[in-house]
This record gives C-alpha cells, sequence and structure tokens, in this order.
C-alpha cells in the first residue's frame, strides 16, 4: 500500500513537468498543425533564461521567494521574443506547403535553435539552484520529497485549469477553438487566423519556456537538455490525441505513473515502458485518448 | 586575346599550381597533420569534449613552441615537425564518425587521428582505421572490448579501460574497511553504465561477499530527472549507493538527491566523476567516494610535468584546472610524441610512415602528468596507468571541493594481466595482480 502511494506521488510529480511542456506542444500542433520538433529547444531557451535570469537576481538582496516570479518572467520573456519571430519569419512561409515539409523546417530549427543556445550560452553548465531549496522539505509516507517539486505539481495544475478556462469560457479562446475545428470557415466568417496562429504559438512557446525554466533549479543547464524533452513529450501528446489539452493531462499523468512504476517494480522496463503505452494506447485507439475521429474533406 | 597569349596565360596558371603543390608536399614533411575528435557540442561537449580540446590546444601550442615543457618533451613538435590539429566534432553518431574518419585521412590527408570520447564511436572508428591502414589513437573511451574482442595494427588506447575504475574503487572499500551491506545502484542504461555496474558489483563480490546488490536503476542517458529512483533508493535504504553517471545527468542527480538525503548516513560512490566538482562546488556533499578515471586532476602526483600542465592549465584557462578529460588528451599527446622521436631516432631522422609510428606505439612506454603510462594490454596497444580513489571535502577558505582520504594503486593493482580479459581477471580473485 505505500509503496503503492509512493509510486503515485512519484508519477504525479513526474507528470506535472511533462504536462507543462507537452501541452504546448500539443496546442502549437492543433491550431497551426505543426508537429514541432523545436518545442524541446524552446524548453532549453527557457531553462538557459531563467538559470541567467535567477543568478542574476540572487546575486542582488531582493527577496528570495521573488525568485519565482522572476523565473515566470524569464519564460514570458522568452514567448515574446522568440514565438512571433519563429511563426512570423520563418514558419508562415511553409504554410501552404506540404505538412511533411513543416516538419522538416521545424527539425532544421531544431539544429539551428540548439547550436544558437550553445552559441550564447556557452558549453559550461548554468544552476539556478536557489529557488529549490526555498520552500524547504516535506515528509511524505516516510520519505522526503521537496517542496519545490510539489510546487510543479500545483503550477501544472493551474497551467492545465488556466489553459481550459482560457479555450472554453472566453472569446479568444472560442475563436481558437474555432479555428482547431475548421480554419477555413472560421477565415470564412471574418476570424483574423493570422492573429490567432500567433497567439497560439507564443502561447506554445510560453508554455516549453515555463516547463524549463521551472525544472531549470533541478538539474545542470547545459547542452543536449532539449533531446529528452521532445521525445518524451512527444509520446505524451500522441498518447492523449494530438491537439487535446485534456489528453495530454490524462498521458501525462499515465506516462508519469507508469514510469514510476516500472522504476519501483521492475527498473530495467523503464527505457521501453513509454513507448509501451503509446504502444498499447494507439492500438486500442490509434488517434490517441481524446482525439476525435475527423471528417475527411473530399 | 591570341592563341599563344592564352596559352601563356594557362603555362603560368599550371607552373603556379605545380609550385604550390610542391610547395605542400614540403611543409608535410615538416610538419604532422593531427586530427582531434572530440564532443564539440552535445551532452558530452561540457564534461569532456570542449575541456579536451582546450587541453589540447594548450599543449599543442607549447610542444610548437618547443622548450615549454619539461624535459624529455621540450623538443618543438613532435621530434622537430610542427603539429598542425584539424578539430572535428565527435556529435552525431557513430555512423557519421565513420565517414567523418575517412574524410580526415583520405580528404584533409592526417598523419593521424586522436580522439573519441564515446564507447559507441571508438568501436565503430577501430575497424575503419585499421581498413586504411592509418593510425588511430584512442585517447578517452572506456570499454575495455576494443582490444579484448578484436586485434587491430594500427589502432591503439592511450589511456586505460573502464575497468580499472571499479577494481581501485572495490579495493579502497576494502582498504579502508567501510563496512558495506546492502548495495544500491543507478546507472544509466547503456554500455558504460551497464559494464562499470557489472564491474565494481564483481570486484566487491571478490573484495567483500557480504555486499550485496538490492536494488539497480536504470535510467536513460540524458534522463536528467531522478525522483523516482530517488525514491525507490531511499525505501531500499542501501548502506552503499553506486553511480557511474557523468556529466549533466550526474550533477541534476547529486542537485536532486541531496536535499531529499540519499547522501547521508551511508556510503556514495561515484566511479568517475572528479569532472563535477568544479561545476557543483559547495553543493557536492562530504565524504563522497570519488574516481577520476586514473590518477588524474587532484589525484596526480606531483612531478616537473604534471606542475607545469596544471599551472600553465590554469594560467591558460583562469578559475579552472585541469581534471580526466584533459589528462586524457596531454597523456595521448606525449604518447605519440614520444612514438614519433623514437620511430625518428630509428629511421635517421625522416618523418616516420605509418609503419614506423604504428611499430613505435605498441607497448611504449612514457610519462604523463598522470604517472607512467604503458601500453602492456591488447598486444601492446591498450594502455594501463595508476590510478587513485579518494573522498570529497569542501574546502571554504579555497572555495572548491579538495579530495582527501587518497589512497594510491599501482597499474598492475587495478588492470588485469595482458593474457586476460577483465571480467575474468576480476571473476578470478584478481590472478597476478601487484598492489604493493
Amino acid at each position: 500500500m505505500e509503496l503503492a502511494a509512493t509510486i503515485v506521488i512519484d508519477g504525479v510529480i513526474d507528470a506535472s513537468w511533462l504536462f507543462i511542456v507537452a501541452v504546448g506542444l500539443t496546442l502549437v500542433f492543433g491550431v497551426l498543425n505543426i508537429l514541432n520538433i523545436a518545442h524541446g529547444n524552446l524548453y532549453a531557451i527557457g531553462a538557459y533564461t531563467a538559470a541567467s535570469a535567477v543568478g542574476w537576481y540572487y546575486s542582488g538582496s531582493g527577496p528570495p521567494l521573488l525568485g519565482y516570479i522572476v523565473m515566470l518572467g524569464a519564460a514570458l520573456l522568452v514567448a515574446v521574443v522568440v514565438g512571433p519571430l519563429l511563426e512570423r519569419g520563418i514558419l508562415r512561409l511553409f504554410y501552404r506547403r506540404d505538412e511533411i515539409v513543416l516538419v522538416l523546417v521545424t527539425y532544421a530549427l531544431f539544429l539551428i535553435l540548439e547550436d544558437a543556445t550553445t552559441l550564447i550560452w556557452g558549453v559550461n553548465p548554468y544552476y539556478a539552484y536557489e529557488p529549490y531549496g526555498l520552500l524547504g522539505n516535506v515528509n511524505l509516507l516516510g520519505l522526503t520529497y521537496v517542496g519545490y517539486d510539489l510546487l510543479l505539481v500545483a503550477l501544472a495544475g493551474i497551467t492545465g485549469v488556466l489553459l481550459w478556462l482560457g479555450l472554453n469560457r472566453t472569446i479568444t479562446g472560442k475563436i481558437v477553438l474555432a479555428v482547431i475545428h475548421d480554419r477555413e470557415m472560421s477565415r470564412a466568417m471574418g476570424v483574423n487566423v493570422t492573429r490567432v496562429f500567433v497567439l497560439a504559438f507564443t502561447v506554445g512557446v510560453f508554455l516549453a519556456a515555463l516547463g524549463g525554466a521551472f525544472t531549470a533549479p533541478k538539474i545542470s543547464v547545459q547542452p543536449g537538455i532539449s533531446i529528452t524533452v521532445i521525445l518524451l513529450s512527444f509520446a505524451v501528446v500522441v498518447i492523449g490525441g494530438l491537439g487535446s489539452v485534456e489528453g495530454a493531462a490524462i498521458a501525462a499523468l499515465l506516462v508519469g505513473l507508469a514510469r514510476a512504476a516500472a522504476i519501483h517494480l521492475m527498473p530495467s522496463a523503464e527505457l521501453f515502458i513509454v513507448y509501451l503505452v503509446m504502444a498499447g494506447v494507439l492500438a486500442l485507439r490509434p488517434e490517441g485518448i481524446f482525439q476525435r475521429m475527423a471528417l475527411r474533406k473530399i | 586575346m591570341s592563341y599563344r597569349k592564352s596559352m601563356l596565360g594557362f603555362a603560368a596558371i599550371a607552373a603556379a599550381a605545380a609550385a604550390m603543390t610542391a610547395g605542400e608536399a614540403a611543409a608535410d614533411e615538416n610538419s604532422f597533420k593531427l586530427g582531434v575528435v572530440t564532443f564539440l557540442s552535445g551532452q558530452a561537449a561540457e564534461s569532456f569534449g570542449v575541456p579536451a580540446w582546450n587541453s589540447g590546444k594548450m599543449v599543442i601550442d607549447a610542444l610548437n613552441k618547443g622548450g615549454v615543457l619539461p624535459k624529455p618533451y621540450d623538443k618543438p613538435g613532435f621530434g622537430g615537425l610542427k603539429i598542425e590539429a584539424v578539430v572535428i566534432d565527435e556529435n552525431g553518431g557513430a555512423t557519421k564518425q565513420v565517414q567523418e574518419l575517412r574524410n580526415a585521412y583520405e580528404r584533409d590527408q592526417v598523419d593521424a587521428i586522436v580522439g573519441y570520447v564515446g564507447s559507441g564511436d571508438c568501436l565503430a572508428v577501430s575497424p575503419a582505421a585499421e581498413e586504411l591502414k592509418k593510425l588511430l589513437i584512442l585517447y578517452d573511451c572506456g570499454t575495455p572490448r576494443i582490444f579484448e574482442e578484436n586485434k587491430f595494427h594500427y589502432v591503439f588506447r592511450t589511456a586505460a579501460h573502464g575497468a580499472m575504475d571499479n577494481v581501485a574503487m572495490a579495493r579502497y572499500i576494502a582498504k579502508r574497511k567501510l563496512n558495506i551491506g546492502d548495495m544500491g545502484a543507478i546507472n544509466q542504461d547503456y554500455a558504460w553504465g551497464q559494464d562499470s555496474w557489472k564491474d565494481f558489483k564483481a570486484s566487491m563480490a571478490q573484495l567483500d561477499p557480504d555486499a550485496k546488490a538490492t536494488a539497480e536503476l536504470w535510467p536513460k542517458f540524458g534522463a536528467g530527472q531522478y525522483g523516482t529512483e530517488i525514491s525507490t533508493l531511499l525505501q531500499e535504504k542501501p548502506s552503499l549507493v553506486y553511480s557511474s553517471l557523468w556529466g549533466g545527468d550526474l550533477q541534476a542527480l547529486v542537485l536532486q538527491a541531496v536535499p531529499r538525503g540519499l547522501f547521508k548516513d551511508r556510503y556514495v560512490v561515484l566511479s568517475a566523476s572528479d569532472h563535477v566538482l568544479q561545476p557543483l562546488g559547495d553543493k557536492m556533499p562530504d565524504g563522497v567516494i570519488i574516481g577520476a578515471r586514473g590518477a588524474n586532476g587532484q589525484f596526480a602526483e606531483r612531478s616537473p610535468l604534471n606542475d607545469w600542465f596544471v599551472d600553465a592549465y590554469k594560467k591558460a584557462y583562469p578559475g579552472t584546472y585541469p581534471v580526466q578529460p584533459q589528462y586524457r588528451m596531454i597523456q595521448a599527446l606525449l604518447g605519440i610524441k614520444t612514438a614519433v622521436e623514437t620511430a625518428m631516432a630509428a629511421n635517421g631522422g625522416k618523418k616516420p610512415s605509418t609503419e614506423e609510428l604504428a611499430a613505435a606505439m605498441t607497448g611504449l612506454e612514457w610519462d604523463a602528468p598522470s604517472g607512467h603510462i604503458k601500453m602492456a594490454l591488447g598486444d601492446g596497444h591498450q594502455a594501463i596507468q595508476p590510478n587513485a580513489v579518494g573522498r570529497t571535502q569542501w574546502d571554504a577558505q579555497a572555495k572548491m571541493v579538495k579530495l582527501v582520504d587518497i589512497e594510491h594503486f599501482i597499474a598492475e593493482c587495478v588492470n588485469p594481466p595482458a593474457n586476460m580479459k577483465a571480467e575474468e581477471w576480476i571473476s578470478k580473485g584478481f590472478p597476478g595482480a601487484q598492489c604493493e
């Protein structure tokens, strides 16, 4: 029983991080119909920017807890600068091309951004460890957990709820949903689709950067951190159904719990458990858990 | 332009081209073109590739100047030949590396290549160099399989293979009489992690039969998040936690595990971790048992050569000091220098051919900052070297992690003899080991 509870706690903590990153990927796919391979780079840029900002902030004498706002600000900064730049500067030039061309373009972006990150921040690691210890430790079932990890769970919950409310309870959100549903019809009805694209991509970048910014205190920020993230995010998005926010939440939980169960019960299975879950879900629901069957336009 | 004039112009260009080619050929006889392959991008760049190349650049410049290094390395270049280094990024996978290696030998006409951090890359490029009959010096990768499962004529490795690290760890624990019961392990799920843990476990079985492995965790390379693994280890409560993680993965593990108490009240063994001491600083707890894959960095014993290397590196890269990747690079470069000069002494001072170089490298012995290196295994193609293990202690005044309680092991104590594979040697209880 205690083991099961530990698996749930570990799984939920893992899922929270995964959800924040993956939901941005799924949103971008839903609206722009782009499978953004460079999403992991945006996570890395968020982590680097947050690590730099946190380093700068804690070298001063501001209140320690404001460091979290600095991290949030770093993610916002990345979104506002990089989002429109990539969408308007590069991606829009390829919208009329085949979807596979867009995948190749984002792959090229992945390579370019990987090198650009190294060019800006170099290869030496950046740390943002100060915020990690601010909330102290919590004892759950006899095991020590870092309070910050539980903050991440709350952050994922808030992110999910705000995104859902934003999409389902605001006019702008409904316009975004209309574009997801039928881009051409929305345009015919007078929706400024270009604006929706910029907005959705920027929010997607923000979510990737937010994931990176709030993971930065737990890791050594250095070249290569984007790759693992993109692989796991893809798995989550595919399991949940491409373009589904609810799907990303359920899938992140499923992947987090499956990974935790594997590590606790059969560690050698950890390497492939995510793909096993993915294969299982796709065998039963080829469109992912939450993807509605789409009518094909003829 | 008349026909005559245009022909004259053509002849002039041809003559100039011929002169340039002749000039190049002449320059080739006075220089040694060296391909250096290491990670300049990707996950291994920060911890291994870039520091190694920093060391390489510095040492090559010093060698080319001549008279900078202590004797016997005071002659300029390699036996008077100017070293021209071409650096190649190791990132991109084994298939790409084989192609890059062929390009370097065939298109760029390098005389030798020194390189490769990844064991997979070493295993892939060695047969290619052998097929091309070109000199390849592996300077870093750890897998024992290269010379235990293959025979090469043109391939050499100037650093000891990975089994040494784990035999030394187990010997340290036995020598210091540390009381070990249950052991937990967290290693990356690929050749390096699997081999390291297997060798450590087997060595412990020989030296401390009471030690039993109760938890073995296998996160994948680059995972970065170890929350669940840490929970599992905390639940198992082993008296020793072993890890061969390195670079960013190891730094993330330390950052996540220390606040949760995994490093408290138990021994923690990090088999190849001296390179994370500088970036982690005071975030690395005291008392952690550390290896450096050789008597590298703080483990290196004082000598004029080591003193020069450490001082020169600190001057060239202020705020840092050299650790294992930097040591392995200079070790390889001084090995090649010794081989070139040995071959030149035998052939009357001409630039040696690849055959002459391969003959000189076979069974070579030379001094490196980490100690005396002997090409004793793999029919004279695989090096053995002394090793050391110690424990961490934060020095607040010097603002650095110092290594204390150090035990040194001579090469023959922690490396198998020439006629035996490492795994067999360990399982038979280290026959022929000389530890005094």
